[in-house]
Protein backbone atom coordinates (compact mmCIF):
# COMPACT_ATOMS: atom_id res chain seq x y z
CA UNK A 1 0.00 0.00 0.00
CA UNK A 2 1.35 3.45 -0.92
CA UNK A 3 1.66 6.19 1.70
CA UNK A 4 -1.30 8.03 0.22
CA UNK A 5 -3.54 4.96 0.25
CA UNK A 6 -2.48 4.26 3.79
CA UNK A 7 -3.29 7.84 4.80
CA UNK A 8 -6.72 7.56 3.19
CA UNK A 9 -7.46 4.23 4.87
CA UNK A 10 -6.38 5.65 8.22
CA UNK A 11 -8.41 8.84 7.69
CA UNK A 12 -11.46 6.79 6.77
CA UNK A 13 -11.00 4.73 9.90
CA UNK A 14 -10.46 7.73 12.20
CA UNK A 15 -12.48 10.50 10.60
CA UNK A 16 -15.53 9.07 8.81
CA UNK A 17 -17.87 9.13 11.81
CA UNK A 18 -16.56 12.53 12.88
CA UNK A 19 -17.21 14.03 9.43
CA UNK A 20 -20.70 12.52 9.13
CA UNK A 21 -21.55 13.56 12.70
CA UNK A 22 -20.37 17.16 12.25
CA UNK A 23 -22.21 17.54 8.95
CA UNK A 24 -25.41 16.03 10.32
CA UNK A 25 -25.38 18.57 13.13
CA UNK A 26 -24.73 21.44 10.75
CA UNK A 27 -27.19 20.51 8.00
CA UNK A 28 -29.70 18.56 10.06
CA UNK A 29 -29.86 15.77 7.51
CA UNK A 30 -28.18 12.37 7.68
CA UNK A 31 -28.55 11.78 3.95
CA UNK A 32 -26.74 14.99 2.97
CA UNK A 33 -24.03 14.29 5.54
CA UNK A 34 -23.49 10.75 4.31
CA UNK A 35 -23.31 11.70 0.64
CA UNK A 36 -21.05 14.70 1.24
CA UNK A 37 -18.71 12.62 3.40
CA UNK A 38 -18.50 9.95 0.70
CA UNK A 39 -17.77 12.62 -1.92
CA UNK A 40 -15.08 14.17 0.27
CA UNK A 41 -13.29 10.84 0.63
CA UNK A 42 -13.55 10.22 -3.12
CA UNK A 43 -12.04 13.67 -3.72
CA UNK A 44 -9.27 12.90 -1.23
CA UNK A 45 -8.28 9.84 -3.24
CA UNK A 46 -7.70 12.05 -6.31
CA UNK A 47 -6.30 15.15 -4.68
CA UNK A 48 -3.98 13.57 -2.12
CA UNK A 49 -2.40 11.50 -4.87
CA UNK A 50 -1.72 14.66 -6.89
CA UNK A 51 -0.96 17.18 -4.13
CA UNK A 52 0.17 15.00 -1.26
CA UNK A 53 -1.52 14.29 2.06
CA UNK A 54 -2.62 17.50 3.83
CA UNK A 55 -1.09 18.21 7.26
CA UNK A 56 -4.46 17.77 8.99
CA UNK A 57 -6.44 15.16 7.02
CA UNK A 58 -9.46 15.34 9.35
CA UNK A 59 -9.85 19.10 8.95
CA UNK A 60 -9.31 18.82 5.19
CA UNK A 61 -12.04 16.18 4.94
CA UNK A 62 -14.52 18.13 7.07
CA UNK A 63 -13.95 21.34 5.08
CA UNK A 64 -14.25 19.49 1.76
CA UNK A 65 -17.37 17.63 2.88
CA UNK A 66 -18.93 20.89 4.07
CA UNK A 67 -18.34 22.42 0.65
CA UNK A 68 -19.76 19.36 -1.09
CA UNK A 69 -22.86 19.50 1.08
CA UNK A 70 -23.42 23.19 0.35
CA UNK A 71 -22.93 22.57 -3.39
CA UNK A 72 -25.43 19.75 -3.23
CA UNK A 73 -28.04 21.78 -1.33
CA UNK A 74 -27.62 24.65 -3.83
CA UNK A 75 -27.99 22.31 -6.78
CA UNK A 76 -30.99 20.49 -5.41
CA UNK A 77 -32.72 23.50 -4.00
CA UNK A 78 -32.05 26.47 -6.26
CA UNK A 79 -35.28 28.20 -5.31
CA UNK A 80 -34.67 27.80 -1.61
CA UNK A 81 -34.99 31.14 0.12
CA UNK A 82 -31.79 33.16 0.11
CA UNK A 83 -32.02 33.95 3.77
CA UNK A 84 -31.75 30.32 4.80
CA UNK A 85 -28.80 29.76 2.53
CA UNK A 86 -26.99 32.81 3.84
CA UNK A 87 -27.53 31.64 7.38
CA UNK A 88 -26.24 28.21 6.52
CA UNK A 89 -23.09 29.60 4.96
CA UNK A 90 -22.41 31.81 7.95
CA UNK A 91 -22.81 29.01 10.46
CA UNK A 92 -19.27 28.61 11.67
CA UNK A 93 -20.06 27.65 15.24
CA UNK A 94 -17.02 25.84 16.55
CA UNK A 95 -17.45 22.09 17.04
CA UNK A 96 -18.05 20.75 20.53
CA UNK A 97 -14.83 20.21 22.48
CA UNK A 98 -13.42 16.74 21.85
CA UNK A 99 -13.80 14.06 24.47
CA UNK A 100 -16.73 15.85 26.06
CA UNK A 101 -19.80 13.72 26.60
CA UNK A 102 -21.59 15.80 23.96
CA UNK A 103 -19.31 14.69 21.11
CA UNK A 104 -21.21 14.85 17.81
CA UNK A 105 -20.39 11.21 17.19
CA UNK A 106 -22.41 10.21 20.24
CA UNK A 107 -25.43 12.04 18.87
CA UNK A 108 -24.89 10.20 15.61
CA UNK A 109 -24.73 6.84 17.38
CA UNK A 110 -27.82 7.51 19.48
CA UNK A 111 -29.72 8.60 16.39
CA UNK A 112 -28.72 5.48 14.42
CA UNK A 113 -29.72 3.25 17.35
CA UNK A 114 -32.98 5.05 18.10
CA UNK A 115 -35.64 2.74 19.57
CA UNK A 116 -38.25 3.97 17.04
CA UNK A 117 -36.25 2.30 14.24
CA UNK A 118 -36.45 -1.40 13.44
CA UNK A 119 -33.53 -3.40 14.81
CA UNK A 120 -32.19 -4.32 11.33
CA UNK A 121 -32.33 -0.65 10.40
CA UNK A 122 -30.36 0.32 13.52
CA UNK A 123 -27.66 -2.20 12.68
CA UNK A 124 -27.44 -1.10 9.04
CA UNK A 125 -27.43 2.63 9.85
CA UNK A 126 -24.79 2.23 12.55
CA UNK A 127 -22.47 0.33 10.22
CA UNK A 128 -23.01 2.88 7.43
CA UNK A 129 -23.01 6.20 9.31
CA UNK A 130 -20.72 5.43 12.22
CA UNK A 131 -18.66 2.54 10.85
CA UNK A 132 -18.32 3.94 7.32
CA UNK A 133 -18.95 0.57 5.66
CA UNK A 134 -20.39 0.82 2.17
CA UNK A 135 -23.91 -0.40 1.48
CA UNK A 136 -22.69 -3.43 -0.57
CA UNK A 137 -20.35 -4.34 2.31
CA UNK A 138 -23.19 -4.25 4.81
CA UNK A 139 -25.44 -6.19 2.44
CA UNK A 140 -22.79 -8.90 2.10
CA UNK A 141 -22.35 -9.05 5.86
CA UNK A 142 -26.04 -9.76 6.37
CA UNK A 143 -26.53 -11.88 3.26
CA UNK A 144 -29.10 -9.65 1.61
CA UNK A 145 -29.16 -7.98 -1.81
CA UNK A 146 -27.47 -4.58 -1.99
CA UNK A 147 -30.73 -3.05 -3.22
CA UNK A 148 -32.59 -4.45 -0.20
CA UNK A 149 -29.97 -3.00 2.15
CA UNK A 150 -30.07 0.32 0.29
CA UNK A 151 -33.86 0.45 0.76
CA UNK A 152 -33.54 -0.42 4.43
CA UNK A 153 -31.12 2.45 4.99
CA UNK A 154 -33.08 4.89 2.84
CA UNK A 155 -36.28 4.07 4.69
CA UNK A 156 -34.61 4.56 8.07
CA UNK A 157 -33.17 7.92 7.01
CA UNK A 158 -36.60 8.99 5.73
CA UNK A 159 -38.21 8.07 9.04
CA UNK A 160 -35.58 9.96 11.03
CA UNK A 161 -36.34 13.03 8.95
CA UNK A 162 -40.14 12.77 8.69
CA UNK A 163 -40.81 11.71 12.29
CA UNK A 164 -38.15 14.13 13.50
CA UNK A 165 -35.97 11.82 15.52
CA UNK A 166 -33.82 14.41 17.28
CA UNK A 167 -30.08 14.71 16.81
CA UNK A 168 -29.02 15.14 20.39
CA UNK A 169 -27.95 13.39 23.54
CA UNK A 170 -30.75 11.56 25.35
CA UNK A 171 -31.86 13.13 28.62
CA UNK A 172 -30.08 11.92 31.74
CA UNK A 173 -32.95 9.69 32.85
CA UNK A 174 -33.19 8.10 29.38
CA UNK A 175 -29.45 7.62 29.03
CA UNK A 176 -29.02 4.15 30.61
CA UNK A 177 -31.82 2.66 28.46
CA UNK A 178 -30.50 4.35 25.33
CA UNK A 179 -26.92 3.22 25.99
CA UNK A 180 -28.11 -0.34 26.44
CA UNK A 181 -29.93 0.00 23.11
CA UNK A 182 -26.66 1.03 21.44
CA UNK A 183 -24.80 -1.85 23.10
CA UNK A 184 -27.45 -4.31 21.92
CA UNK A 185 -26.83 -3.19 18.32
CA UNK A 186 -23.05 -3.59 18.70
CA UNK A 187 -23.42 -7.00 20.34
CA UNK A 188 -25.69 -8.09 17.50
CA UNK A 189 -23.05 -7.07 14.94
CA UNK A 190 -20.40 -8.89 16.95
CA UNK A 191 -22.47 -12.06 17.29
CA UNK A 192 -23.27 -12.15 13.59
CA UNK A 193 -19.51 -12.14 13.03
CA UNK A 194 -18.76 -14.58 15.82
CA UNK A 195 -21.33 -17.17 14.79
CA UNK A 196 -22.07 -16.22 11.20
CA UNK A 197 -25.28 -17.70 9.87
CA UNK A 198 -25.88 -18.83 6.31
CA UNK A 199 -24.48 -21.60 4.16
CA UNK A 200 -22.24 -19.42 2.00
CA UNK A 201 -20.21 -17.68 4.72
CA UNK A 202 -17.14 -18.47 6.77
CA UNK A 203 -17.97 -19.79 10.26
CA UNK A 204 -16.35 -16.72 11.82
CA UNK A 205 -16.59 -13.33 10.10
CA UNK A 206 -13.59 -11.45 11.40
CA UNK A 207 -14.58 -8.30 9.50
CA UNK A 208 -17.77 -8.02 11.57
CA UNK A 209 -16.26 -8.88 14.96
CA UNK A 210 -13.44 -6.40 14.31
CA UNK A 211 -15.89 -3.67 13.30
CA UNK A 212 -18.03 -4.30 16.39
CA UNK A 213 -14.95 -4.06 18.61
CA UNK A 214 -13.80 -0.89 16.88
CA UNK A 215 -17.20 0.76 17.37
CA UNK A 216 -17.38 -0.38 21.00
CA UNK A 217 -13.93 1.11 21.59
CA UNK A 218 -15.24 4.36 20.15
CA UNK A 219 -18.24 4.33 22.51
CA UNK A 220 -15.91 3.49 25.37
CA UNK A 221 -13.79 6.54 24.53
CA UNK A 222 -16.93 8.69 24.41
CA UNK A 223 -18.61 7.25 27.52
CA UNK A 224 -15.63 6.25 29.67
CA UNK A 225 -17.67 6.06 32.88
CA UNK A 226 -20.26 3.55 31.67
CA UNK A 227 -19.67 0.17 33.31
CA UNK A 228 -21.73 -1.71 30.74
CA UNK A 229 -19.74 -0.23 27.86
CA UNK A 230 -16.54 -1.46 29.53
CA UNK A 231 -18.26 -4.79 30.17
CA UNK A 232 -19.28 -5.25 26.54
CA UNK A 233 -15.82 -4.32 25.28
CA UNK A 234 -14.23 -6.82 27.70
CA UNK A 235 -16.71 -9.49 26.65
CA UNK A 236 -15.96 -8.97 22.95
CA UNK A 237 -12.20 -8.94 23.52
CA UNK A 238 -12.26 -12.16 25.54
CA UNK A 239 -14.36 -13.93 22.91
CA UNK A 240 -12.29 -12.51 20.03
CA UNK A 241 -9.10 -13.68 21.80
CA UNK A 242 -10.20 -17.28 21.31
CA UNK A 243 -10.87 -16.88 17.60
CA UNK A 244 -7.55 -18.40 16.44
CA UNK A 245 -8.47 -21.65 18.22
CA UNK A 246 -12.15 -21.66 17.42
CA UNK A 247 -12.19 -23.15 13.92
CA UNK A 248 -10.20 -26.25 12.95
CA UNK A 249 -8.22 -26.39 9.69
CA UNK A 250 -11.10 -28.47 8.35
CA UNK A 251 -13.52 -25.59 8.98
CA UNK A 252 -15.14 -27.21 12.00
CA UNK A 253 -16.08 -25.23 15.09
CA UNK A 254 -13.94 -26.29 18.05
CA UNK A 255 -15.75 -26.21 21.42
CA UNK A 256 -14.13 -24.42 24.35
CA UNK A 257 -13.11 -27.66 26.05
CA UNK A 258 -11.12 -28.84 23.01
CA UNK A 259 -9.48 -25.56 22.00
CA UNK A 260 -5.71 -25.15 21.87
CA UNK A 261 -5.41 -22.54 24.59
CA UNK A 262 -1.87 -21.71 23.51
CA UNK A 263 -3.35 -20.25 20.33
CA UNK A 264 -5.48 -17.73 22.21
CA UNK A 265 -4.49 -14.09 21.78
CA UNK A 266 -2.69 -13.20 25.02
CA UNK A 267 -2.78 -9.47 24.35
CA UNK A 268 -6.55 -9.34 23.91
CA UNK A 269 -7.00 -11.51 27.00
CA UNK A 270 -4.80 -9.18 29.05
CA UNK A 271 -6.81 -6.16 27.91
CA UNK A 272 -10.11 -7.93 28.60
CA UNK A 273 -8.95 -9.01 32.06
CA UNK A 274 -7.84 -5.45 32.82
CA UNK A 275 -11.32 -4.17 32.02
CA UNK A 276 -12.98 -6.92 34.06
CA UNK A 277 -10.75 -6.10 37.06
CA UNK A 278 -11.71 -2.45 36.71
CA UNK A 279 -15.40 -3.42 36.83
CA UNK A 280 -14.84 -5.82 39.75
CA UNK A 281 -13.33 -2.94 41.69
CA UNK A 282 -16.39 -0.83 40.89
CA UNK A 283 -18.68 -3.71 41.95
CA UNK A 284 -16.75 -4.02 45.22
CA UNK A 285 -17.40 -0.30 45.74
CA UNK A 286 -21.13 -0.97 45.43
CA UNK A 287 -21.91 -0.41 41.73
CA UNK A 288 -24.15 -3.31 40.68
CA UNK A 289 -22.82 -4.85 37.46
CA UNK A 290 -25.08 -5.20 34.43
CA UNK A 291 -25.39 -8.20 32.12
CA UNK A 292 -22.39 -7.44 29.89
CA UNK A 293 -20.11 -7.05 32.90
CA UNK A 294 -21.25 -10.39 34.30
CA UNK A 295 -20.85 -12.09 30.90
CA UNK A 296 -17.37 -10.57 30.65
CA UNK A 297 -16.53 -11.90 34.12
CA UNK A 298 -17.66 -15.41 33.07
CA UNK A 299 -15.39 -15.20 30.03
CA UNK A 300 -12.56 -13.93 32.23
CA UNK A 301 -12.88 -17.09 34.36
CA UNK A 302 -12.69 -19.25 31.22
CA UNK A 303 -9.71 -17.38 29.80
CA UNK A 304 -7.89 -17.55 33.15
CA UNK A 305 -7.75 -21.36 33.01
CA UNK A 306 -4.68 -22.69 31.21
CA UNK A 307 -6.41 -26.02 30.87
CA UNK A 308 -10.13 -26.81 30.71
CA UNK A 309 -9.64 -28.91 33.88
CA UNK A 310 -8.44 -25.80 35.74
CA UNK A 311 -11.74 -24.00 35.05
CA UNK A 312 -13.31 -22.59 38.21
CA UNK A 313 -16.83 -23.86 37.52
CA UNK A 314 -18.24 -22.84 40.90
CA UNK A 315 -17.21 -19.26 40.15
CA UNK A 316 -18.87 -19.51 36.73
CA UNK A 317 -22.04 -20.93 38.26
CA UNK A 318 -22.14 -18.13 40.85
CA UNK A 319 -21.88 -15.59 38.04
CA UNK A 320 -24.66 -17.30 36.06
CA UNK A 321 -26.85 -17.27 39.18
CA UNK A 322 -26.29 -13.55 39.38
CA UNK A 323 -27.02 -13.12 35.67
CA UNK A 324 -30.18 -15.22 35.93
CA UNK A 325 -31.48 -12.93 38.68
CA UNK A 326 -30.90 -9.95 36.38
CA UNK A 327 -32.25 -11.63 33.26
CA UNK A 328 -34.39 -14.71 33.91
CA UNK A 329 -34.40 -15.71 30.22
CA UNK A 330 -34.34 -19.37 29.12
CA UNK A 331 -31.10 -18.82 27.17
CA UNK A 332 -29.27 -17.74 30.34
CA UNK A 333 -30.76 -20.78 32.11
CA UNK A 334 -29.44 -23.02 29.31
CA UNK A 335 -25.90 -21.66 29.62
CA UNK A 336 -26.08 -21.92 33.39
CA UNK A 337 -26.98 -25.61 33.00
CA UNK A 338 -23.67 -26.20 31.22
CA UNK A 339 -21.84 -25.05 34.36
CA UNK A 340 -24.16 -27.18 36.49
CA UNK A 341 -23.19 -30.23 34.41
CA UNK A 342 -19.53 -29.67 35.30
CA UNK A 343 -20.25 -29.34 39.03
CA UNK A 344 -23.19 -31.67 39.69
CA UNK A 345 -23.04 -33.97 36.67
CA UNK A 346 -24.95 -34.23 33.41
CA UNK A 347 -28.06 -35.76 34.95
CA UNK A 348 -28.81 -32.73 37.15
CA UNK A 349 -28.08 -30.45 34.19
CA UNK A 350 -30.35 -32.42 31.88
CA UNK A 351 -33.26 -32.02 34.30
CA UNK A 352 -32.77 -28.24 34.13
CA UNK A 353 -32.42 -28.26 30.34
CA UNK A 354 -35.54 -30.39 29.87
CA UNK A 355 -37.59 -27.78 31.69
CA UNK A 356 -36.64 -25.29 28.92
CA UNK A 357 -38.07 -27.51 26.15
CA UNK A 358 -41.06 -25.36 25.38
CA UNK A 359 -39.28 -22.00 25.38
CA UNK A 360 -36.25 -23.14 23.36
CA UNK A 361 -37.67 -25.79 21.01
CA UNK A 362 -36.57 -23.79 17.96
CA UNK A 363 -33.10 -22.89 19.26
CA UNK A 364 -30.24 -25.03 17.92
CA UNK A 365 -28.05 -24.58 21.02
CA UNK A 366 -30.79 -26.06 23.22
CA UNK A 367 -30.72 -29.29 21.18
CA UNK A 368 -26.93 -29.29 20.93
CA UNK A 369 -26.59 -28.92 24.72
CA UNK A 370 -29.14 -31.66 25.30
CA UNK A 371 -27.41 -33.91 22.80
CA UNK A 372 -24.10 -33.50 24.59
CA UNK A 373 -25.62 -34.22 28.02
CA UNK A 374 -27.45 -37.31 26.71
CA UNK A 375 -24.23 -38.49 25.08
CA UNK A 376 -22.39 -38.16 28.39
CA UNK A 377 -25.15 -40.14 30.09
CA UNK A 378 -24.75 -42.94 27.54
CA UNK A 379 -28.24 -42.40 26.14
CA UNK A 380 -27.08 -42.69 22.53
CA UNK A 381 -30.45 -43.11 20.90
CA UNK A 382 -31.89 -39.93 22.39
CA UNK A 383 -28.61 -38.10 21.82
CA UNK A 384 -28.79 -38.91 18.12
CA UNK A 385 -32.31 -37.46 17.84
CA UNK A 386 -31.15 -34.30 19.63
CA UNK A 387 -28.11 -33.96 17.32
CA UNK A 388 -30.43 -34.38 14.32
CA UNK A 389 -32.61 -31.54 15.52
CA UNK A 390 -29.59 -29.31 16.38
CA UNK A 391 -28.08 -29.86 12.91
CA UNK A 392 -31.40 -29.08 11.30
CA UNK A 393 -31.68 -25.77 13.15
CA UNK A 394 -28.02 -24.64 13.14
CA UNK A 395 -27.12 -21.95 10.60
CA UNK A 396 -23.35 -21.89 11.04
CA UNK A 397 -21.38 -24.14 8.69
CA UNK A 398 -18.61 -24.83 11.23
CA UNK A 399 -21.10 -25.74 13.91
CA UNK A 400 -22.98 -28.08 11.58
CA UNK A 401 -19.68 -29.83 10.75
CA UNK A 402 -18.88 -30.23 14.44
CA UNK A 403 -22.33 -31.55 15.38
CA UNK A 404 -22.31 -33.95 12.43
CA UNK A 405 -18.98 -35.43 13.54
CA UNK A 406 -20.21 -35.74 17.12
CA UNK A 407 -23.32 -37.54 15.95
CA UNK A 408 -21.24 -39.95 13.88
CA UNK A 409 -19.17 -40.80 16.98
CA UNK A 410 -22.21 -41.97 18.93
CA UNK A 411 -22.32 -45.64 19.74
CA UNK B 1 -43.90 19.59 14.97
CA UNK B 2 -47.34 17.97 15.07
CA UNK B 3 -48.04 14.30 15.68
CA UNK B 4 -51.21 12.29 15.44
CA UNK B 5 -51.52 10.08 18.49
CA UNK B 6 -53.85 7.15 17.90
CA UNK B 7 -55.30 5.17 20.76
CA UNK B 8 -55.69 1.57 19.66
CA UNK B 9 -58.08 -0.82 21.32
CA UNK B 10 -58.47 -4.54 20.79
CA UNK B 11 -61.93 -6.09 20.49
CA UNK B 12 -60.67 -9.41 21.85
CA UNK B 13 -58.79 -7.87 24.73
CA UNK B 14 -60.23 -4.40 25.43
CA UNK B 15 -58.55 -1.95 27.81
CA UNK B 16 -60.27 -1.06 31.06
CA UNK B 17 -63.26 1.30 30.98
CA UNK B 18 -62.52 3.35 34.08
CA UNK B 19 -59.81 5.57 32.51
CA UNK B 20 -61.81 8.81 32.11
CA UNK B 21 -60.55 10.64 35.23
CA UNK B 22 -56.92 9.70 34.53
CA UNK B 23 -57.24 10.81 30.89
CA UNK B 24 -58.76 14.13 31.96
CA UNK B 25 -55.89 14.76 34.36
CA UNK B 26 -53.38 13.86 31.61
CA UNK B 27 -55.17 16.25 29.21
CA UNK B 28 -54.90 19.05 31.77
CA UNK B 29 -51.18 18.48 31.87
CA UNK B 30 -50.87 18.43 28.06
CA UNK B 31 -52.68 21.78 27.96
CA UNK B 32 -50.54 23.26 30.74
CA UNK B 33 -47.32 22.17 28.99
CA UNK B 34 -48.49 23.54 25.65
CA UNK B 35 -48.68 20.18 23.82
CA UNK B 36 -52.45 19.84 23.49
CA UNK B 37 -53.89 20.69 20.06
CA UNK B 38 -56.90 18.42 19.83
CA UNK B 39 -58.30 15.26 21.38
CA UNK B 40 -61.36 13.12 21.03
CA UNK B 41 -62.68 9.66 21.75
CA UNK B 42 -64.44 7.88 18.89
CA UNK B 43 -67.75 6.03 18.84
CA UNK B 44 -67.70 2.33 18.01
CA UNK B 45 -66.45 1.29 14.53
CA UNK B 46 -69.96 -0.07 13.80
CA UNK B 47 -71.14 3.54 13.58
CA UNK B 48 -68.73 4.39 10.74
CA UNK B 49 -69.79 4.93 7.13
CA UNK B 50 -67.44 4.79 4.14
CA UNK B 51 -68.18 6.96 1.11
CA UNK B 52 -66.58 6.30 -2.29
CA UNK B 53 -67.35 8.98 -4.85
CA UNK B 54 -64.51 8.26 -7.25
CA UNK B 55 -66.86 6.70 -9.78
CA UNK B 56 -70.14 7.73 -11.42
CA UNK B 57 -71.99 8.19 -8.17
CA UNK B 58 -71.28 8.14 -4.48
CA UNK B 59 -71.42 4.70 -2.89
CA UNK B 60 -72.11 4.49 0.82
CA UNK B 61 -71.21 1.44 2.82
CA UNK B 62 -71.93 0.66 6.43
CA UNK B 63 -69.00 0.02 8.76
CA UNK B 64 -65.31 0.98 8.87
CA UNK B 65 -62.97 0.93 5.82
CA UNK B 66 -61.10 -2.00 7.27
CA UNK B 67 -62.43 -4.68 9.59
CA UNK B 68 -59.93 -5.76 12.19
CA UNK B 69 -59.74 -6.79 15.81
CA UNK B 70 -57.62 -3.75 16.53
CA UNK B 71 -59.23 -0.42 15.84
CA UNK B 72 -58.84 3.29 16.41
CA UNK B 73 -60.59 4.22 19.65
CA UNK B 74 -59.52 7.85 19.91
CA UNK B 75 -56.99 10.41 18.84
CA UNK B 76 -54.89 13.30 20.02
CA UNK B 77 -52.97 15.88 18.06
CA UNK B 78 -49.89 17.07 19.95
CA UNK B 79 -47.49 19.89 19.29
CA UNK B 80 -44.03 18.83 20.51
CA UNK B 81 -40.44 19.65 19.48
CA UNK B 82 -39.44 16.15 18.32
CA UNK B 83 -40.16 12.42 18.38
CA UNK B 84 -38.40 11.82 21.70
CA UNK B 85 -40.81 14.16 23.48
CA UNK B 86 -43.75 12.57 21.64
CA UNK B 87 -42.63 9.04 22.57
CA UNK B 88 -42.16 9.96 26.19
CA UNK B 89 -45.66 11.40 26.40
CA UNK B 90 -47.06 8.48 24.40
CA UNK B 91 -45.57 6.02 26.87
CA UNK B 92 -47.47 7.83 29.63
CA UNK B 93 -50.59 8.00 27.48
CA UNK B 94 -50.52 4.23 26.98
CA UNK B 95 -50.52 3.74 30.76
CA UNK B 96 -53.18 6.38 31.28
CA UNK B 97 -55.50 4.91 28.61
CA UNK B 98 -54.57 1.27 29.29
CA UNK B 99 -54.28 0.87 25.52
CA UNK B 100 -51.66 0.77 22.77
CA UNK B 101 -50.66 4.08 21.22
CA UNK B 102 -49.42 4.87 17.71
CA UNK B 103 -47.35 8.00 17.13
CA UNK B 104 -47.31 9.34 13.59
CA UNK B 105 -45.95 12.67 12.39
CA UNK B 106 -47.92 15.05 10.24
CA UNK B 107 -46.21 15.88 6.99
Amino acid sequence: MSDVEEAITRAHHDEWARVVAALTRRFGDLGIAEEAAAEAFATAVERWRADGVPPNPGAWLTTTANRKAIDRIRRENKRDDKHKEAQMLLDDTPPEPLGAIDDDRLRLIFTCCHPALAVEARVALTLRMVGGLTVPEIARAFLVQATTMEQRITRAKAKIKAARIPYRMPSADDLPARVSGVLAVLYLIFNEGYLASGPGTDPVRHDLTAEAIRLTRLIRALLPRSGEVAGLLALMLLIEARRPARVSTGGELVPLAEQDRGAWDAELIAEGHRLVRERLAAAAAGVAPGRYQILAAINAVHTSARDIRDTDWSQILALYDRLARLDPSPIIALNRAIAVAELDGPEVALAIVDRLAEALAGYHAYHATRADLLRRLGRGHEARAAYDRAIELAGNTGEIAYLTRRRAQLR
Amino acid sequence: MRYLISVIDDKNDPGSTDRRPAISAFNERLIAEGHWVFAGGLADTDTATVIDNRGEQAVFSDGPFVESKEYLAGIWVWEVPDLDVALKLAAEASKVCDRKIEVRPFR
